[in-house]
């Protein structure tokens, strides 16, 4: 690849190495960059990534399988950026996604970043599953198709195939009747949000389903839609404008965050239970949204919520970010950071770990089981919490 | 596949060594103007055993091995002269023991400056450690291996200095205990057995720390930092001397510098101060510049530049982006207070010569019994003539140093030549004694004290 | 060179001699200000320069008109009697140079909001109060460039306002404005009272940014909910060389529904935050420095203020930090009109 190709190649240099992306807000540790706190090489470090992509360009090293792991192992959660003390932090990220990019555009790919890719392009997810059961989840539910109620419920992938996450997607659908709220899904119609393909550096393809996603928005008249996943969120809220799609967007948690406020839901009481919040990234970190999640849960009755020592702005990812809660770079080992975190979600003593994302959702589940902390803790969606 | 990358894999596991090109060229890299320097293997381990039995492979199969913390020396010190395997000790970061009453926590040596601050900070929050000028990613290992000093420098001395026991594995893989520990007493001091001062300040040439206790001090409730100001170099070493003399500083700073402007041919005297309640502060406040420098500022040729910023722990800092350029590296000398004016004149015509803007900084080591000087060289890593023209002026800075009788601190390998080089022939000749009966094979970290 | 337009004959013919006998920081009485004063007018020496903290306030004390602070400060430069120590003086005089780039001139149509050298703070110019005026100095690489310089009065250094103000106005008025929005009304000051004092030009119309506000709230009138909060302001020096733009505050508050502390460093008797002061050469001027800090906010506290409203970003950075651990909030003004409309303050 020549080096004139990529966006960054003024910027790319300047990263220093000193280290400050691998600590948390609190500084309480360097493993709060997904991938180094996994591999615990320098080469996994954001510092290490960057230096090795410039090596690319540069002609210094070659691209390998194992440079591509590396660089796809990014689960682009924003610690880096939050923690980079220097003038290009906002772009931190946005260099090893340009770097993905760039192995997109040669072909140049992990076997699971094509298959990914390939899935979403073909069937419009990630799984590889046929568009037509893309509306099973619903099954049972009574749900309308969206047809110019106020809020279209776009579910996405996960909370669309995933069983686990069907069962959120499910969840926050019921509280929603539940509240009288008018919405409507798009069931087998929905397709990929392209957030991921995004962040897996397939920046044609995010530009085909944001035009295809906008276009049928518009012609159904959606003004309002409602996320199930933060991912949805971010890529909705911050990237449609930039192909024509201006869309008032809310998280799910925002919304039944105002519902709890004005008494339009039922709580179930859910005596003794210590309820622990893992921050999504994209609501936190890329959204800046972490109030209202907390207001969901302060409000079960007979819970306490209880923060783990990484929270907020210095949470550590669930590492499924970018893809990788399909192309699984950080798993198999007592350091992937969904183990990491079921076991602070433990040191924290809590008793359901909530979350606000099908990712999250899925990714903590697995590392519960594998923790064995399954009898201990719960790991739910936050509107499966308000749903008892 | 190699058998010493198989026996690496069968100590620590595949995901913890590799002998990959893209790991051996993250390793080969420092951050300072070093040329790259390639290990043939990179191993992290996670225990005292796994390095026991990695150090053990390399003495019998005659492979240098080279230990690295943080990797922040700038310097090149962790970077392999002869190939081998980088030891990447940083997952040894636990913290064993916090005694309190005692004033002193066990670690081992792989964790990283920041994760003590915050764990103090959170959990003993009357209590604090030596904090280095480097990234919180430097580790108390690396730092010890050095000889680094830190934000108490001026109370206490170097870190080396705060040192209360330490667990070291010698080059043939055994492990050897120094202090009360060594004699199952517990942690809390080096004395009163024989001096075995072998570990501290030799870059991991004679063995590679692994468990350190570290003396902590008190932490005050209140910090702030004061800022001081003379034109004239020639008064900066009594300014020092001044505020010494109260011993109220937690940490003494000299500092010039021509960019930004305002502190071009200026310098700046950082005087931290630290209390209980603002009673205490004032108090101080009132002795250091009412007091003990009002004779600069009635005279006018000094002022107080700003009282009462608050400073957090860690510090950040911004300096290896100065040029745009990602890269900084400096000289460290240790000299005499007293050499500040000519540090920073000859310093500020080096800078000059090589077309960078000049900064230059002493930090007050003990009751100015010494002061560690530094002269920062950015460069900007995207152009070679700017690395080029940062190296030059750090060995020229190099040969500064030994101009004025000053010491370099933690120099490269150009600087420890240059050291050997004026060295007492007895001292030089125990090193090489030591080194030659530490580590018979010549493994460890080879090319670094370098006794020939 | 510029000259100071002063006219002697205004303090001769003075009966009060109110710009030192009312200076908060120098204890005279009122014949030997005159004494002073007249001393200064014929330009000899006087202990008033040595011992003034250079608070601006005598500009807005006379009641001729005349400029008796410019003066003082003229007269420090020339008799070498400086405020503050000479490194200070130095560090001053190069904080302003410009070390980063020239800045890119665009044109700007309608009114423009001069940052001068607070381009960090752009983000306190946010929301519908600001919406229709362009930023001018954005940019904090190239903020020096709009510098406005007044600062080097406490530093007895009018040469360096005059030796390098012209090219400022170049800079401002090379955007083609004709009307700007001061942020930092020290700027404000620089071109509607010092400017014209030394008989400079500046070819475009200066906008006190409380008026500005006051203006703008009256358009948003159906938007304000009263904040009923309890408030002090802390009034910085430069506000002295604008006293006709001070009624601003209250009306701004009248219409925030926002209730002024009653406290006794108000107005013209506005305590100085002391940032100038600290340095200064003179015995004892740290201690005085923390005395009056104290008692400004012992004032502050016992008047009962919720919130400590601030117009110099060099005072909220000097004072909101002590006022804030006092369990005052610091807000700027702009702030808090923002609040007064439903927004969120920076």
């Amino acid at each position: 690849m020549h080096l004139m190709e990529y966006k960054y190649k003024d910027m790319i240099h300047r990263c220093f190495r000193c280290g400050y992306c691998k600590f948390p807000t609190d500084w309480s540790d360097v493993t709060n960059c997904p991938p180094y706190a996994r591999f615990r090489l320098e080469s996994y470090s954001a510092g290490g990534r960057l230096w090795l992509i410039r090596a690319w360009l540069n002609g210094e090293i070659e691209w390998s399988g194992h440079l591509a792991e590396i660089v796809y192992s990014c689960v682009s959660c924003k610690n880096c950026v939050e923690k980079c003390p220097h003038s290009f932090a906002d772009d931190v990220v946005n260099m090893i996604i340009a770097a993905k990019t760039a192995m997109v555009n040669q072909g140049l790919l992990p076997k699971s970043v094509t298959e990914f890719l390939t899935n979403v392009q073909l069937h419009g997810n990630p799984y590889g599953i046929s568009a037509k059961k893309r509306g099973d989840w619903m099954e049972g539910l009574d749900l309308e198709p969206y047809q110019g109620q106020d809020y279209l419920f776009y579910v996405g992938c996960e909370g669309s195939f995933d069983s686990r996450a069907q069962s959120a997607a499910r969840a926050t659908a019921r509280l929603l009747q539940q509240a009288g709220i008018s919405f409507g899904v798009l069931g087998d119609k929905e397709i990929s949000d392209g957030n991921e393909v995004e962040m897996m550096g397939e920046d044609a393809l995010l530009e085909d389903l944001a035009q295809r996603n906008i276009q049928m928005f518009f012609d159904l008249g959606v003004q309002n839609i409602i996320t199930l996943s933060p991912h949805s969120y971010n890529v909705f809220k911050n990237r449609y404008p930039d192909f024509g799609g201006h869309f008032k967007v809310f998280h799910h948690s925002q919304i039944l965050a105002d519902l709890v406020k004005q008494g339009k839901l039922t709580i179930p009481e859910t005596p003794d239970t210590r309820i622990t919040f893992h921050d999504p990234c994209f609501l936190g970190r890329w959204n800046q949204e972490y109030n209202a999640p907390r207001k969901v849960l302060k409000a079960v009755p007979g819970a306490t919520l209880v923060e783990m020592e990484r929270n907020k702005k210095g949470a550590l990812c669930c590492g499924g970010g970018s893809g990788n809660f399909y192309t699984d770079f950080l798993g198999g080992s007592e350091d992937s950071p969904a183990r990491i975190r079921a076991r602070e979600a433990d040191a924290a003593k809590a008793t359901i770990l909530a979350v606000a994302c099908p990712n999250c959702l899925t990714m903590l589940e697995d590392a519960v089981k594998v923790e064995g902390l399954e009898e201990k803790i719960k790991v739910r969606d936050i509107s499966e919490i308000l749903c008892g | 596949m190699s058998s010493i990358y198989q026996a690496l894999v069968k100590i620590v596991g595949a995901d913890y060594a590799s002998d990959r090109k893209e790991e051996l060229f993250t390793y080969s890299k420092d951050l300072g103007t070093s040329e790259p320097l390639w290990p043939e293997y990179v191993v992290a381990p996670k225990t005292t055993e796994e390095l026991q039995e990695i150090v053990r492979l390399a003495n019998e199969k005659k492979v240098a091995i080279v230990p690295l913390g943080g990797g922040m020396t700038l310097a090149g010190l962790a970077l392999p002269q002869q190939g081998g395997i980088t030891i990447d000790l940083k997952r040894m970061d636990r913290i064993i023991e916090v005694n309190e009453q005692s004033r002193y926590m066990v670690v081992e040596a792989g964790i990283s400056h920041g994760k003590i601050t915050s764990y103090l900070h959170k959990h003993h929050p009357n209590l604090m450690h030596s904090e280095p000028g480097a990234p919180p990613a430097a580790t108390v290992g690396g730092n010890l291996a050095i000889h680094g000093q830190g934000d108490l420098a001026h109370p206490y001395g170097f870190n080396s200095d705060m040192v209360n026991g330490l667990e070291v594995v010698l080059p043939t893989g055994e492990i050897a205990r120094f202090g009360s520990c060594a004699v199952g007493s517990g942690w809390f001091t080096m004395h009163p057995l024989p001096d075995i001062g072998l570990f501290l300040g030799w870059n991991g040439t004679t063995g590679i720390i692994t468990k350190v206790s570290m003396k902590l001090y008190p932490n005050k409730k209140i910090r702030e930092n004061n800022l001081f100001v003379v034109e004239k170099e020639e008064f900066v070493p009594d300014v020092l001397f001044e505020i010494s003399h109260l011993g109220m500083a937690e940490d003494l700073i000299a500092t010039s510098s021509e960019i930004p402007p305002m502190m071009n041919r200026l310098h700046y005297v950082s005087i931290m101060i630290s209390g209980d309640s603002e009673e205490e502060m004032e108090f101080k406040r009132h002795l250091t510049f009412d007091v003990q420098l009002s004779k600069y500022i009635r005279s006018g040729v000094g002022g107080i530049a700003s009282v009462s910023q608050e400073r957090s722990r860690p510090q950040v800092s911004k300096s290896s982006d100065w040029k745009k350029g990602g890269g900084f590296e400096y000289v460290g000398a240790i000299v005499p207070v007293t050499s500040y004016p000519e540090c920073y004149r000859r310093g500020a015509e080096i800078s000059g010569r090589h077309d960078i803007p000049y900064t230059v900084l002493g930090r007050v080591i003990g009751s100015c019994h010494s002061m560690m000087f530094s002269w920062s060289y950015a460069f900007n890593r995207a152009d070679d003539l700017t690395v080029k023209h940062a190296r030059d002026a750090l060995h020229e800075t190099d040969e500064l140093v030994m101009e004025i009788n000053g010491t370099i601190w933690k120099p490269a390998i150009f600087g420890q030549k240059l050291m050997m080089d004026r060295m007492d022939p007895g001292a030089l000749r125990l090193m090489k004694e030591v080194k030659k009966l530490l580590d018979p094979n010549g493994i460890m970290n080879p090319g670094n004290w370098e006794v020939i | 060179m510029y000259e100071l337009k002063f006219d002697p004959d205004l303090c001769l013919a003075c009966d009060s001699n109110a710009c030192l006998v009312k200076c908060q920081h120098m204890d005279i009485d009122q014949e030997t200000a005159r004494t002073e004063i007249l001393k200064l007018c014929d330009g000899e020496s006087s202990f008033v320069l040595q011992d003034c903290v250079t608070c601006y306030a005598c500009e807005e004390y006379c009641p001729n008109g005349n400029h008796p602070f410019y003066l003082i400060v003229q007269k420090q430069e020339e008799f070498n009697l400086l405020p503050l120590p000479d490194p200070l003086v130095k560090s001053g005089i190069q904080v302003g140079i410009p070390f980063r780039g020239e800045p890119e001139i665009q044109e700007i149509t309608g009114t423009a909001l001069n940052m001068g050298v607070f381009s960090q703070l752009a983000s306190r110019v946010e929301g519908r109060l600001f919406e229709n005026l362009t930023i001018m100095s954005g940019d904090s690489r190239k903020m020096f460039h709009y510098f406005c310089q007044l600062m080097y009065l406490h530093y007895g250094k009018t040469s360096v306002i005059n030796e390098r103000l012209d090219k400022i106005i170049q800079t401002i008025a090379a955007h083609k404005v004709k009307e700007v929005v001061h942020f930092h009304d020290e700027c404000f000051g620089t071109y509607t009272s010092y400017a014209p004092a030394f008989g400079i030009e500046v070819p475009f119309k200066s906008i006190h940014l409380f008026e500005y506000l006051y203006n703008k709230l009256l358009e948003l009138r159906d938007d304000i909910k009263p904040l009923g909060y309890k408030v002090a302001y802390q009034r910085p020096c430069s506000s002295r060389l604008s006293p006709d733009k001070h009624p601003f505050v209250a009306k701004i508050f009248d219409l925030i529904g926002v209730e002024a502390a009653d406290r006794e460093y108000v107005d013209e008797n506005a305590m100085c935050c002391g940032a100038t002061i600290l340095g200064q050469k003179k015995e004892g001027s740290r201690k005085y420095c923390a005395e009056i800090q104290k008692k400004n906010i012992d004032d502050m506290k016992k008047a009962g203020a919720q919130i400590c409203v601030f117009n110099c970003p060099a005072c909220m950075q000097t004072l909101g930090m002590p006022v804030s651990k006092q369990g005052i909030m610091p807000l700027f003004l702009s702030d808090l009109c923002r609040l007064a409309i439903g927004e969120n303050a920076a």
